[in-house]
C-alpha cells in the first residue's frame, strides 16, 4: 500500500474511528455502570412463576424456586427447582456461571436420581418451553458481550440510553440486543433480541422494579414477546429474601441432589 | 409364546413424601410404591423405594435408610451403576430399581464429592414370568437362588465413589466388593454332571464380586464424549466392559425450535456366551428428538446391533405431557433378524452344557410396546 493511500486513508476515516471508538466506549461504561450498580447482593432466594401464553391467549403456568450466590473470583452460583408441572417436580439445574469462557450447567432428573451434566453450547434453545431462551436467563457478566452506545432516548417520560451489544460467544442465538437503560438508576427497562439472521425475534420489558436491601433494584415482572410466533412468556417474580447467609455448598452437586 | 397374553393392562400407585426441617440440615423421603398387574402376578409389586434420612453438614452429609443411587454417563447400557438392583420387570433398559438399604457418608469438597457406602442387605432380581412381556421361555426359579456369600442376602457390601470435573471433563471413579446386583443363571440340576438334562430350568447365581469402574464425559465443541469402563472379578473368570461413545445435539433443528442429538455408542464386553447379558460387541444408534414446546415433547429411537451376530433391536421411547397434570409415555422394542437356534458349549465348573448361541434368541418372539399414562398430583 503507498504512503499516499495510507495518508488518505487516515485523513477521511480517523474522526469516523475516534467516533466509533466512542461510542464503544460509552457503551462499555454504560453496561459496567449497570453491573457495578447490581452488583454487590451477596444471595438471595426468590419464587419465580412462569406464565405461558400462546397466540390465542392461552396460558399455562410453571413454578420454580431459586436461589443464588455471588462468588469472590468468579461468576454467580444459581440453584434452581421446578415445582410445576407436576411431572418435572424436583428437576433441579445448578449453574456456575464464569466471567470468562462457558458456564457449566448439571442438571438433576430426580425419577432416575441422575445428574447429567449439559452443554452450555446449547444455551441458544429454549428454557422449558417458553420464549426465554437459557442465555436470556443466565447471569449477564459485562465481558459476555461487546457494546456500542446508540443515542439517548425518552421513554414513558423517562431518559434513557440505548446501548447495543453484541454476544462474545459464537453459541448464542443471537447478532445483537439492543438495550434500554434509565439514566437514573442505570437499570435494564427493555432488551431487543435480533436473531442470527439480525431479524428482530423478540423483545422483553421490565416491569415493576422494587429496592430490596436499600441498594438493590430488581424488577418483579417481565414480559418476554415473540414477534415470529406471537407467543409470550410473562416472569413474576415473588418473595425476593436477600443475604440469606449462603455457603458454597449450598451450590455443589449434592445440593442439587436434595433439592425437593 | 402360548400362553402369553397380548394385553398386559397393570396399575400402579407411588406416593412421596418429603419433609426438612431447620432450615434443609436435616430430611426425610419416604415413597413407597405398589403395582398390580392383571395378567402377570410376577409383576405385582409392594416396594420402598426410599425411606431415608440425611443429615446435612457443612461439606458432608450423612444418608441412612433404603434410597436410590445413579452412576455413570452413557445412555445405552449403565455398566457402572451397581448399587442398586435392577427391576426387569418394568424394563431392560435397567432405569427401573429397587431400593437399597444403605449408610452413606458422602464428603463434598474442593476435590469433588467421595461417597462411602455400607449396604446391608441385599435384593434379588425379579424376573418377569414366563406369561410376561417380554419374557424369557424359561423358568428361572428366583425361588431358590444360590449364593457364593454364607450371609446369602445378609452379606455387609461396601462401595466408594468419587466425582469431580476439570472443566469440560466430567469424572467417576468406583469401585464396589460384594454380592453381585447381577446374577449368573445356571441350569438347574441336582448333579451337574448328569447331561444332558432339561434346558428349561435355570437358577440365578449370585456371585461375590469386585468391580472397578471409570466413568467420563468430555464437552468438545457440540460433541459430548462419553466413556464407562468396569473391570470385574470373582464371576468367573476376570472380564471388563465398556461403553464408548458421543452424543452430538443440533440446536434448532430444521429452523424450529427443536432439538436433535445424535447419538452413537460401542459396547463391548469380554465374556462370551452371555444368557443375560446381551451385549458383547454392539453398537447402538440413537436420535434424540426434543420439540421443546410446552408439552415437553419427546423421542429417543436407539437401534442396538450387534456386530457379530447381526441381530438388532431397536427401542423407542416417547413421550409427552397431557394438560398440566398428566403426562402420556410410549415405550416399544422390536426384536429383529434374530436367527434360528444353533447349539454351542457352555460350561460352568468341570461340566459343559449345551446352549444357544444367538443372544436375543429368547426375545425373537417378544416385541413389545408399552402404553403408559400417569396422573402427577
Amino acid at each position: 500500500m503507498s504512503n499516499n493511500l495510507i495518508a488518505f486513508l487516515v485523513f477521511f476515516f480517523f474522526p469516523a474511528l475516534l467516533l466509533a471508538n466512542d461510542e464503544v466506549q460509552e457503551g462499555l461504561r454504560i453496561m459496567t455502570e449497570v453491573d457495578r450498580r447490581d452488583n454487590g447482593w451477596v444471595d438471595y432466594t426468590v419464587d419465580l412463576t412462569m406464565i405461558l401464553s400462546n397466540a390465542r391467549g392461552e396460558t399455562t403456568e410453571r413454578e420454580i424456586q431459586m436461589k443464588s450466590k455471588e462468588t469472590e473470583e468468579d461468576g454467580d452460583r444459581t440453584l434452581m427447582v421446578f415445582d410445576t408441572p407436576p411431572d418435572v417436580r424436583g428437576t433441579g439445574l445448578l449453574t456456575y456461571t464464569h466471567f470468562i469462557g462457558e458456564d457449566d450447567q448439571w442438571l438433576y432428573l430426580p425419577a432416575l436420581k441422575r445428574i447429567k451434566r449439559i452443554a452450555s453450547k446449547n444455551k441458544s434453545g429454549p428454557f422449558m418451553g417458553s420464549e426465554f431462551a437459557y442465555e436470556d436467563l443466565s447471569s449477564q457478566e459485562v465481558s459476555k458481550y461487546s457494546y456500542r452506545y446508540l443515542k439517548d432516548e425518552i421513554m414513558h417520560g423517562e431518559e434513557h440510553f440505548i446501548v447495543e451489544r453484541y454476544p462474545l460467544d459464537q453459541n448464542s442465538g443471537y447478532t445483537r440486543q439492543v438495550a434500554w437503560v434509565d439514566k437514573e438508576h442505570y437499570r435494564f427497562q427493555k432488551i431487543q433480541f435480533f436473531d442470527r439472521k439480525n431479524k428482530h425475534l423478540k423483545t422483553l420489558d421490565f416491569y415493576d422494579y422494587r429496592m430490596y436491601d436499600n441498594r438493590i433494584w430488581r424488577a418483579n415482572s417481565m414480559i418476554m414477546e415473540n414477534h415470529v410466533n406471537k407467543k409470550s412468556t410473562r416472569l413474576v417474580w415473588n418473595n425476593y429474601q436477600f443475604n440469606r447467609g449462603m455457603r458454597e455448598q449450598d451450590f455443589n452437586k449434592n445440593a442439587l441432589k436434595r433439592v425437593r | 409364546m402360548s400362553g402369553q397374553a397380548t394385553f398386559f393392562p397393570s396399575f400402579s400407585f407411588v406416593p412421596e413424601y418429603h419433609r426438612s426441617w431447620d432450615d434443609g440440615k436435616y430430611l426425610f423421603d419416604f415413597v413407597p410404591s405398589f403395582r398390580f398387574d392383571y395378567e402377570d402376578s410376577e409383576r405385582n409389586l409392594v416396594d420402598i423405594q426410599e425411606l431415608a434420612w440425611i443429615r446435612v453438614r457443612e461439606d458432608w452429609e450423612f444418608r441412612a435408610g433404603v434410597r436410590k443411587v445413579f452412576w455413570g454417563v452413557t445412555e445405552s447400557r449403565h455398566l457402572v451403576d451397581v448399587i442398586n438392583q435392577v427391576d426387569f420387570t418394568e424394563g431392560l433398559d435397567g432405569e427401573e430399581k429397587l431400593g437399597q438399604p444403605m449408610l452413606n457418608l458422602s464428603f463434598s469438597r474442593d476435590w469433588g464429592v467421595f461417597d462411602i457406602f455400607l449396604l446391608p442387605g441385599f435384593r434379588e432380581r425379579s424376573f418377569p414370568g414366563v406369561n410376561a412381556r417380554p419374557s424369557f421361555p424359561f423358568v428361572i426359579h428366583e425361588e431358590s437362588p444360590g449364593f457364593e456369600s454364607g450371609a446369602e442376602n445378609y452379606r455387609l457390601d461396601f462401595a466408594f465413589r468419587w466425582t469431580h470435573y476439570f472443566g469440560d471433563l466430567e469424572l467417576g471413579l468406583s469401585h464396589f466388593s460384594g454380592t453381585s446386583r447381577e446374577p449368573r443363571l445356571l441350569p438347574k440340576n441336582q448333579d451337574f454332571d448328569q447331561f444332558p438334562a432339561t434346558t428349561e430350568h435355570f437358577m440365578p447365581y449370585y456371585d461375590v464380586i469386585d468391580q472397578t469402574g471409570i466413568d467420563a464425559q468430555y464437552f468438545l465443541g457440540d460433541w459430548a464424549w462419553k466413556l464407562e469402563y468396569i473391570r470385574r472379578s470373582g464371576q468367573g473368570a476376570r472380564f471388563w466392559a465398556s461403553v464408548i461413545g458421543f452424543e452430538k445435539t443440533f440446536v434448532g433443528v430444521f429452523n424450529t425450535r427443536a432439538d436433535l442429538g445424535l447419538l452413537i455408542e460401542h459396547l463391548y464386553d469380554s465374556r462370551e456366551n452371555l444368557l443375560m447379558n446381551s451385549t458383547e460387541n454392539d453398537l447402538a444408534l440413537g436420535m434424540r428428538y426434543s420439540l421443546n414446546n410446552i408439552w415437553d415433547t419427546n423421542a429417543l429411537l436407539v437401534a442396538l446391533y450387534d456386530i457379530d451376530s447381526k441381530e438388532y433391536v431397536l427401542n423407542l421411547e416417547a413421550s409427552t405431557r397431557i394438560g398440566t397434570n398428566w403426562r402420556l409415555s410410549l415405550e416399544a422394542s422390536l426384536f429383529l433378524n434374530i436367527p434360528g437356534p444353533t447349539l454351542v458349549e457352555y460350561s460352568w465348573g468341570t461340566s459343559k452344557k449345551q446352549l444357544f448361541d444367538s443372544e436375543l434368541i429368547f426375545f425373537d418372539d417378544e416385541d413389545f410396546v408399552r402404553l403408559q399414562l400417569v396422573r402427577y398430583f
